[in-house]
């Protein structure tokens, strides 16, 4: 889930400095003083590591959720919880250096309806806890007795939603054990995922309420400086493919044309395997024109050494998010070698 | 050649240093009324652009706590986990230095407007957390902020003595002297939004940030005024430059038969003119910093009486107005000399001085300007008719008095001619036959005297209306003897419970402050009692409006509020009510409703009762009995008599500044006739030599000089009565009702007339007495110089 350092980094100085946040992408050369650097090998500590890393500059909590309605209309949700910090520490009063933002969306074949929240830690207003698991931002909310059973609300000013999680499936870590490597120079990020969430619930839109179920993937990251300052931009593919398996995989773009690519293969039992650069392929098919923007809505997708060959079409291909740093997030639909659904993400576009 | 010229260009004024000074106090004098009222305007401006940016977050509604105390941290958090997304806004003074700052902490990340400039910045996250966060301060505060440990930036839009930072270094710097009073609340309501708990309330945005909007007709109204005295002081630069130019009429032709172009000697005249506007322009600039310094407490004292506008009452020195004040200077000069050097520029080289041929021509062009001065009217007239809004409203006084100004010389001409058609004497046929000469050269003199006449005539009629009125209406409106405000409802209840039997009567006051049309307004619930009945100055109603206001079948709205919302008797309000009467409310900027108690209790249900108007004949003893049992604070009991004190002298303060420019205009007028007189007593004695020839002798002269003056003025202050009489009409009917909402009846005081009249008159008889005395001194061999120069 590659676009989130520039994301996060770039969101508090957006917030702070609104025009220049083109600097933002140099910011991510800056050097992190103080902050702790992802390690190869590290032991996941659990429920602890479900919770917030205040000495990481950077984590997150996000939630994508591929839902059907009754009449069998594909629709996507996300809830996401960014923490970015400016300092390697933590208060309890304003004077906090971590800031939270939190982004929720729900897309329909029509419609993409958009919020945002913004909070500094310290007070209250946002945070995370462990045990037992709560992660909110002002009334948005996502928590639960374990990690595996959690209750989700989000409401913007046209939209709101409660939903309900089940595990059903174990964690899966990606890369070396959850060392996820994010350039040949050695940046990286601790990364895991929960892919296995069924999910069910109320969409309430201005068409009324809507009935869905399906299925959610929650991913973990945290790192300091994750990207180099020449990876530019990303594009992250999460699917949940006919018959139980899942897979992820992204492309990071650098400024000078060159790319990196990752890919996790999750099967149904949770065994995962983990592909490094260049098995990992995505070329554009076809690209949106939206807020200004060309941005690639189809696309052709493989990851040979599991004979993947398929294509992946948007199911609303304006999903833009236009919050303090605009990207474009929405779910898709998978046809080919495999057939299934799941979320796309792009950013640098 | 450029320095022999200029040398003999300035020997005229080495040699009527009078003459200079005039010119520059002039030009100094005209520049300082305007500076001045434009000094006021940017200070008032500059006070509340501050005060409606960040601290009311331009048209942001807030949270409040019901018993006004200030709100924890854990309570903003509650009101964000309930859905609702307000953002803090920490607030306290502290002492920086030596001086007393209020310092203004706000949360970027919940700010629900856009940040003030100052905060989005380059650097960022600095303002959050670093070594050198930011605070913004007005540009004059910086020097006294040496000691804060902040990274200081300057924002003119502060006010003085506010500090404007991120939430968590005010809290820093204010430990137990700050507090959350208030919660900016976004105008985005999320769907799942949870109901405000009792303790909170919220404030739609209230007056303060509407203040720009609703001080702008007084503003208005002062550059109206300013721009006017800018005008009658351009008069007296205009006959000064003339008179310059006239006497230096014999110098032009010898400069130009020595070998000076004309464009050469254009070019030098106007490097004078422009040493003279620059030395006059700074001058009344200066001046016009004291003339604002002066009235601004007083300014300040009305705006905050008449819309609770916070100005603070200490003058800066702004760019913007001290480089208006210098561009109005060389502008006004310019303008001034423009016709000068247009007549030196097509004057032969050659040339001798032919009065009564410009006067010939003068009545060509008088004709055209009241031809012109007709179709002013018209415009100004049809204006009226079409047209809304104070812009019409400035419109048609400018045409009313433009088009009297300049309809003046053809109307005194008309009299003069019709005198010296009816008068057989020979010295008295001369006199207006003189007269009618001298006209053209008096009557931009004459046309700042009507100028000035009808300005204060006008506005004092305004005035003396106004303060009829309102004392009147005082009176009926402030009909209970005390006003008791509590601070709880507990409160509120022991007092009532302490004033049972004590009092003729209690009357309960419940008002809650709303929006109607987008514009601040409030509600209020009353009692049935005879005091409304007996004392409400109805301006309209139905028949039985009390019974039917207490029956709940309508509501009652005050007169600025049924203006603006073009209301009749009879309609329906957006409440659903029915309206059945409009009552005046002067001096009150924001619209009242007022209904039933049991309508307003049943509609804002919510609204605590805490106020009381009290009915007694024993005001101080129920007064002091309060204060010994409740200890009210200051707003907590307030007597009628101090309200009507300090109303009334509200009421005095926001005239006593157009009283002070109503003198200031009209003595720039005096001087306006001195400086036209002078101009023409030179001119004149071709003129006079035959008629002192002929056996008058030069005091008879002279008197006879004084005693046209006095008659060209009383003429012009005849004129100028109907003409100040329109003015306040246009003031009271049209002016006001867009500026401030209502409309007041007129009354006329002849009485002030007659006395203005006189002082005119005096004025006049002062500013001709010295030409006049000159008059008489000419000694008779420059009376006899007259006939061998014109041979």
């Amino acid at each position: 889930m590659n676009v989130k350092p520039i994301v996060i980094l770039c969101f508090y100085i957006s917030v702070l400095c609104g025009p220049v946040f083109a600097q933002g992408f140099a910011n991510l050369g800056r050097a992190t003083e103080g902050f702790t650097i992802p390690k190869l090998g590290y032991s996941f500590d659990f429920p602890a590591d479900h919770g917030p890393h205040p000495d990481f500059q950077i984590e997150w909590w996000y939630l994508t959720a591929n839902l059907k309605d009754a009449q069998g209309r594909d629709l996507g949700l996300q809830w996401t919880l960014f923490r970015s910090a400016m300092a390697p520490t933590e208060a309890n009063d304003w004077s906090s250096p971590q800031l939270w933002m939190g982004h929720a969306a729900v897309t329909t074949p029509d419609n993409h309806y958009v919020s945002e929240r913004l909070s500094r830690g310290g007070i209250g207003q946002a945070g995370v806890t462990a045990a037992p698991f709560d992660a909110w931002i002002d009334d948005w909310q996502m928590a639960g007795k374990s990690f595996d059973a959690l209750t989700l609300r989000a409401s913007g000013v046209d939209f709101s939603y409660e939903m309900e999680l089940t595990a059903e499936g174990p964690l899966i870590f990606h890369g070396e054990q959850g060392y996820s490597q994010k350039s040949d120079s050695g940046r990286a990020s601790y990364y895991y995922s929960q892919p296995f969430y069924k999910i069910s619930g109320v969409l309430s839109l201005p068409e009324g309420e809507v009935d869905v179920t399906g299925t959610a993937w929650l991913d973990r990251e945290w790192a300091s400086q994750p990207l180099a300052a020449t990876q530019v931009s990303w594009d992250w593919f999460s699917m949940v493919l006919d018959g139980g398996i899942r897979m992820m995989g992204f492309t990071l773009h650098d400024s000078d044309g060159s790319d990196y690519t990752q890919a996790t293969w999750i099967m149904p039992d949770g065994h995962t395997i983990d592909y490094p650069d260049g098995a990992f392929e995505a070329d554009i098919l076809e690209r949106t024109e939206i807020a200004g923007r060309s941005v690639p809505t189809k696309w052709h997708v493989r990851l040979k050494e599991q004979g993947v060959d398929v294509v992946v079409t948007a199911i609303n291909p304006l999903a833009w998010m236009e919050t303090s740093v605009p990207y474009w997030e929405g779910p898709v639909r998978i046809s080919g070698s495999h057939s299934g659904r799941g979320y796309l993400e792009m950013t640098g576009y | 050649m450029t320095r022999l010229s200029l040398q003999a260009l300035w020997s005229h004024w080495r040699r009527n240093p009078w003459q200079l000074l005039t010119l520059l106090a002039g030009l100094a004098l005209s520049t300082a009324l305007w500076s001045g009222v434009q000094a006021i305007n940017a200070e008032a401006r500059a006070s509340y652009a501050s005060a409606a940016d960040v601290l009311d977050a331009g048209d942001v509604a807030r949270v409040l706590k019901v018993d006004g105390s200030v709100f924890s941290i854990e309570e903003f958090v509650l009101l964000r986990r309930s859905g609702w997304l307000v953002s803090p806004v920490l607030e306290g003074e502290t002492e920086i230095g030596e001086t007393q700052f209020r310092i203004v902490g706000i949360e970027p990340l919940t700010f629900p407007a856009a940040l003030p400039q100052g905060l989005q910045d380059a650097q960022g996250s600095v303002s959050l957390v670093s070594d050198a966060p930011i605070a913004l301060a007005h540009p004059d505060d910086l020097p006294l902020l040496k000691g804060l440990d902040m990274q200081l930036r300057a924002d003119a839009t502060r006010p003085r003595g506010n500090l404007l930072m991120d939430i968590g270094q005010a809290e820093r710097l204010l430990g137990a002297q700050g507090g959350i009073q208030r919660l900016l609340l976004s105008p985005e309501i999320p769907l799942d939004q949870n109901r405000l708990p009792d303790e909170f309330r919220v404030a739609q945005v209230d007056v303060q940030a509407d203040v720009a909007r609703l001080t702008e007709s007084f503003h208005l109204n002062l550059t109206a005024f300013g721009l006017l005295s800018f005008a009658v002081g351009i008069f007296i630069v205009y006959g000064a430059v003339g008179l310059a130019f006239e006497q230096r009429r014999g110098m032009f032709r010898t400069l130009r038969a020595l070998g000076v172009s004309l464009r050469h000697l254009m070019l030098l005249l106007s490097i004078e003119l422009c040493i003279f506007a620059l030395l006059a322009g700074i001058a009344g600039v200066a001046l016009g910093y004291l003339i604002a310094a002066a009235l601004l407490p007083d300014v300040a004292a009305t705006l905050r009486g008449l819309y609770g506008a916070e100005v603070t009452g200490q003058l800066q020195l702004r760019a913007s107005w001290w480089l208006s004040g210098l561009g109005m200077a060389f502008g006004g000069a310019a303008v001034a000399a423009f016709a000068a050097l247009y007549k030196l520029a097509n004057m032969p080289v050659l040339s001798f001085n032919h009065p009564r041929s410009m006067s010939l021509g003068a009545e060509h062009v008088s004709r055209r300007l009241a031809v012109l001065s007709v179709i002013l009217f018209i415009a100004g007239t049809t204006v009226t008719l079409v047209g809304e809004g104070l812009i019409a409203g400035f419109f048609m006084l400018a045409c009313l008095l433009i088009g009297s100004a300049i309809a003046l010389p053809w109307l005194l001409e008309r009299v003069l001619k019709f005198a010296q058609q009816h008068s057989t004497a020979p010295l008295a046929q001369w006199f207006w036959a003189d007269s009618r000469q001298q006209l053209p050269g008096l009557s931009m003199a004459l046309m700042a005297l009507m100028l000035a006449m009808a300005a204060n005539i006008g506005v004092s009629t305004m005035v003396s209306s106004f303060r009829l009125t309102f004392v009147d209406y005082l009176d009926q409106r402030l009909s209970s003897e005390l006003y008791i405000a509590a601070r709880t409802e507990k409160e509120a209840a022991d007092i009532a419970k302490f004033l049972d039997g004590k009092v003729d009567a209690l009357l309960p006051i419940m008002s809650v402050d709303v929006r109607i049309g987008g514009l601040p307004a409030e509600v209020y619930g009353i009692i049935d009692h005879a005091t409304y009945r007996e004392n409400w100055p109805l301006l309209m109603a139905e028949p039985n409006v009390w019974d039917a206001v207490a029956a709940g079948k309508g509501v009652l709205v005050s007169e600025q509020l049924a203006r603006r919302q073009d209301w009749q008797v009879g309609d329906m309000v957006p409440s659903g009510d029915r309206l059945i009467g409009i009552y005046s409310d002067y001096g009150n900027s924001i619209g009242q409703l007022i209904m039933s108690d049991a309508l307003f209790s049943a509609r804002y249900p919510d609204v605590p009762r805490l106020r009381f108007g009290v009915r007694t004949d024993q005001p101080d003893a129920i007064s002091s009995a309060l204060q010994n049992t409740f200890n009210l604070d200051e707003d907590g009991l307030i007597n009628q008599e101090d309200l009507k004190a300090f109303s009334l002298d509200i009421f005095e303060r926001t005239f006593s500044v157009t009283g002070a420019l109503n003198v200031l205009t009209l003595s720039v007028a005096a001087l306006a006739i001195l400086i036209s007189l002078l101009t023409l007593a030179t001119m004149r004695l071709p003129q006079l030599a035959p008629v002192w020839a002929l056996g008058v002798t030069r005091t008879t002269l002279s008197r006879i000089e004084l005693l046209r003056a006095l008659c060209l003025a009383s003429m012009t202050a005849v004129i100028s009565v109907p003409v100040g009489l329109i003015l306040a009409w246009v003031l009271l009917a049209v002016i006001n009702v867009e500026a401030f909402g209502w409309r007041l009846p007129m009354y006329v005081f002849p009485a002030d007339y007659l006395r203005l009249g006189g002082l005119t008159l005096v004025a006049a008889f002062l500013a001709a007495l010295w030409p006049a005395i000159r008059l008489a001194r000419t000694d008779a061999q420059s009376l006899l110089k007259v006939f061998s120069n014109e041979r």
